[in-house]
C-alpha cells in the first residue's frame, strides 16, 4: 500500500483564467480588495493562486488604486 | 490618436455644478489641443483612503480621452495649476469601453438598493399597521 505524502496540497486554479473570469482594472476596488491583507499589503500569489502574469497585472493595477485614494497604502 | 483614461479628484467644498464646470473647462483643453473626451463619469464625493492634501473625501471624475500626448501633456499642467483639483492620475489604455465603468455600475446598484428599502419601508409600515389592525379585531371578537 502507498502511503500519501503528509502535505499534500490541491491543485489551484488560477481565479483571472478560465471563460468568466473577471478583468483586473483599478476602478474595481471590490475585487481589489480581496488581494490584500488586512493591513494593506498586496497577498503573495503562493496564497491566492494567480498566475505570475496576472499577479503583475494585479500589482499594477491596486498600485493605481492606492495612488488614486480608493484603497490604502497602509491600515494601522 | 492614444487613448487615455484621466482620473482627477477635486476638494470636497466645491458644489456638484464647479465640479461639472471643472471637468468642462477640462474637455474645452483637450478638443483645442485636438483630441476629444469620449466619455465623462462622476462617480460623487467618495470617502478617501487617506488624507489628501488634508482632505477626508473628494469628487471623484473620470474622463475617457482620445487625443495626441501633447492634450494629454496640457491637461496635466492645468490640473497641477488648479486647486480644486487635489489628485489625477492619466494612464494609456489599450482600449477604450463605451459602457459604464464598474464604479458607474455600482453606484446605481446602491441607488437602486436605497429606493427598493425605501419602498420597503412604505409598504413595511403599512403592513405593520394592517397586522395591528387585525390583531384588534381578534381581541375585541
Amino acid at each position: 500500500m502507498k502511503s500519501r505524502r503528509p502535505f499534500f496540497r490541491r491543485q489551484k486554479s488560477c481565479p483571472f483564467s478560465g471563460v468568466d473570469a473577471p478583468t483586473i482594472d483599478y476602478k474595481d476596488v471590490k475585487l481589489l480588495q480581496r488581494f490584500v491583507s488586512e493591513r494593506g499589503k498586496i497577498v503573495p500569489r503562493r496564497i491566492t493562486a494567480v498566475s505570475s502574469k496576472k499577479q503583475r497585472e494585479l500589482a499594477q493595477a491596486i498600485k493605481r488604486a492606492r495612488n488614486l485614494a480608493l484603497m490604502p497604502y497602509v491600515v494601522d | 490618436m492614444a487613448y487615455y483614461e484621466s482620473v482627477f479628484i477635486t476638494r470636497p467644498d466645491i458644489t456638484t455644478v464647479q465640479v461639472e464646470a471643472l471637468s468642462d473647462s477640462f474637455k474645452a483643453i483637450i478638443a483645442e489641443n485636438g483630441g476629444s473626451a469620449t466619455k465623462d463619469e462622476y462617480w460623487g464625493l467618495r470617502s478617501l483612503s487617506y488624507k489628501v492634501k488634508k482632505n477626508r473625501k473628494g469628487h471623484y471624475v473620470m474622463l475617457n480621452l482620445d487625443a495626441p500626448a501633447g492634450a494629454v501633456k496640457e491637461l496635466e499642467r492645468n490640473m497641477r495649476i488648479n486647486e480644486d483639483v487635489i489628485r489625477f492620475m492619466t494612464i494609456r489604455v489599450d482600449s477604450l469601453d463605451a459602457e459604464p465603468s464598474v464604479m458607474m455600475r455600482n453606484k446605481n446598484a446602491r441607488d437602486e438598493k436605497n429606493k427598493r428599502d425605501n419602498f420597503k419601508q412604505e409598504h413595511y409600515s403599512d403592513f405593520n399597521r394592517t397586522s395591528s389592525a387585525q390583531q384588534d379585531q381578534g381581541e375585541s371578537q
